[in-house]
């Protein structure tokens, strides 16, 4: 029970470290180029410790918690045994995984919510848009893209079909969306792909993507295991665009 | 006594934000796979931790690298120097890409294979200064990306338009990549940017959008993510045909 708490310190003074070259940046060109005291400066520093013990306590509580269970799960539910069920030893099918593919969606979709770099974004975009974009419908919109990004991203480990088929095909309905959706949304919904994919989502993501491609006969974990991230950074896009059409739309019809 | 109310509700809400976690977690052990949960003391201290790691955090994101970023947005504007505003994206972009742990660890992967796929020497040397070379382009391609994404926030133009020049350059390069990098160069984008650093960039590319005349917040002040999650592909691709 201990070593979590020796563990915590180790993981703030992780933190610490990836934190010194934005803070030289940051107050390099304070000092050297805008040559401007900082305003705020007591509160300012409070919440740069914050911000590090805030983001020390999560990874570690993260790792203590439920990377190891989540990790364990996603090999349990990718054994072929499991999978297979009383019949062990017939050729499985695509569709025999649906298990794996509910759990690659509710999980995409769990660990979206408690993205912190998500909540951050979406926090800015409801001050910004003065209160009409929900912090809420934002991060669920989100959620349900890198929920759909990884289940499909799982059906294309398993089938083993090339995944730039499926990023090229990706971005075109990107593209034809974003002729249709609404103006504001556009650079935010670009946005919203590259945060989701931060702290909580990857390690799971990764270690289910790398289960299934060593488990999956003909799969070779090295070249199939990569790819999911991909998805979980081109649907949230999709999903986004989606939901603003919706808004834009009810918003005409009453 | 209002104050002890408003840290009892941020608490509320983090736990809030994780209960999908839990209820996936949960349902999946129990139901599906049908074990107990193993140690369960550590994990509700886990669980414990993150709840009040998530409140510490959003407290010093309003106190902290929001303002931070905003006000040096607003400072570049007003010192009117395009050059070190420039200067300042590519360092801020390069500097907290070179540091990432999860970079570092999707770089020492993929050497691993390059190395099976015979493009570089198996020796720990060779795969160290491969992976060494991949995190480099990395940062750079980042330092590059925010960069661009200044420039057009200060320009005003619509950011689809690079997203196409980009999406393209990344459908071009797929073409000619060798097939081993390009699961790891579409991988890459997503690693690329950090919980410290997404509300730093957001913050300064809303700051600046606020600040310039004539641009508006919301249409202009987003997007800075967007190019850091995808120049990093075409790099990571161009840096594979390159070694």
């Amino acid at each position: 029970m201990l070593h979590i708490f020796t563990d915590l310190l180790a993981a703030i003074a992780s933190t610490v470290w990836d934190v010194i070259p934005i803070v030289i940046v940051i107050f390099g060109f304070q000092r050297l180029v805008l040559r401007k005291p900082v305003a705020n400066r007591k509160r300012l520093i409070i919440g740069f410790v914050l911000v590090l013990l805030g983001l020390g306590f999560f990874l570690e509580g993260l790792q203590a918690a439920l990377f190891p269970l989540g990790r364990l799960m996603a090999l349990q539910l990718t054994d072929p045994a499991f999978i297979a069920g009383d019949d062990i030893g017939r050729v499985l099918q695509w569709w025999d995984y649906q298990w794996v593919y509910l759990f690659a969606f509710a999980i995409g979709f769990a660990t979206t919510i408690a993205e912190p770099s998500l909540l951050a974004v979406a926090i800015k975009a409801n001050q910004v848009s003065a209160g009409s974009i929900g912090i809420w419908g934002l991060r669920i919109a989100v959620a349900v893209g890198v929920a759909i990004g990884i289940a499909l991203g799982v059906y294309r480990i398993i089938t083993g079909t090339p995944l730039y088929w499926y990023i090229i095909s990706g971005y075109v309905f990107v593209l034809i969306q974003t002729m249709f959706a609404p103006r504001m949304i556009i650079a935010l919904a670009y946005d919203s792909g590259g945060v989701t994919t931060s702290t909580v989502t990857v390690p799971l993501v990764a270690a289910l993507g790398l289960g299934l491609a060593s488990t999956v006969p003909g799969r070779n974990p090295l070249l199939d295991g990569f790819g999911l991230i991909a998805f979980a950074s081109l649907f949230p896009i999709m999903s986004v665009l989606a939901y603003a059409q919706l808004s834009e739309w009810r918003g005409k019809h009453g | 006594m209002e104050s002890l109310k408003a840290i009892w509700a941020a608490l509320f809400e983090s736990l809030r934000d994780l209960l999908p976690i839990i209820l996936v977690i949960g349902f999946f052990q129990f139901a599906v796979l049908q074990q107990p949960i193993p140690n369960l003391g550590e994990i509700v201290i886990g669980i414990v931790f993150v709840v009040i790691g998530l409140t510490l955090f959003v407290q010093g994101l309003n106190m902290s690298l929001f303002p931070i970023g905003e006000s040096m947005a607003y400072s570049f504007v007003s010192k009117g120097s395009l050059f070190w505003l420039l200067c300042f994206a590519f360092a801020l972009g390069f500097g907290t890409t070179i540091a990432e742990p999860a970079l570092i660890a999707v770089a020492s992967e993929a050497a691993i294979i390059a190395a099976n796929g015979d493009m570089i020497e198996n020796s720990e040397q060779s795969l160290a200064s491969y992976a060494q070379g991949l995190r480099i382009t990395v940062a750079l391609s980042v330092g590059v990306a925010i960069m661009i994404g200044v420039f057009r926030i200060v320009k005003g133009w619509p950011i689809q338009y690079l997203i196409v020049i980009g999406y393209s350059g990344v459908v071009v390069m797929t073409v000619f990549a060798p097939p081993e990098i390009i699961g790891i160069a579409y991988d890459s984008g997503g690693v690329t940017t950090s919980t410290i650093t997404v509300p730093l960039v957001t913050a300064l590319g809303v700051g600046l959008a606020s600040s310039i005349k004539g641009r508006n917040p919301m249409v202009d002040g987003f997007g800075l993510i967007a190019f850091a999650s995808l120049t990093p592909m075409i790099f990571v691709m161009g840096y594979g045909m390159l070694v």
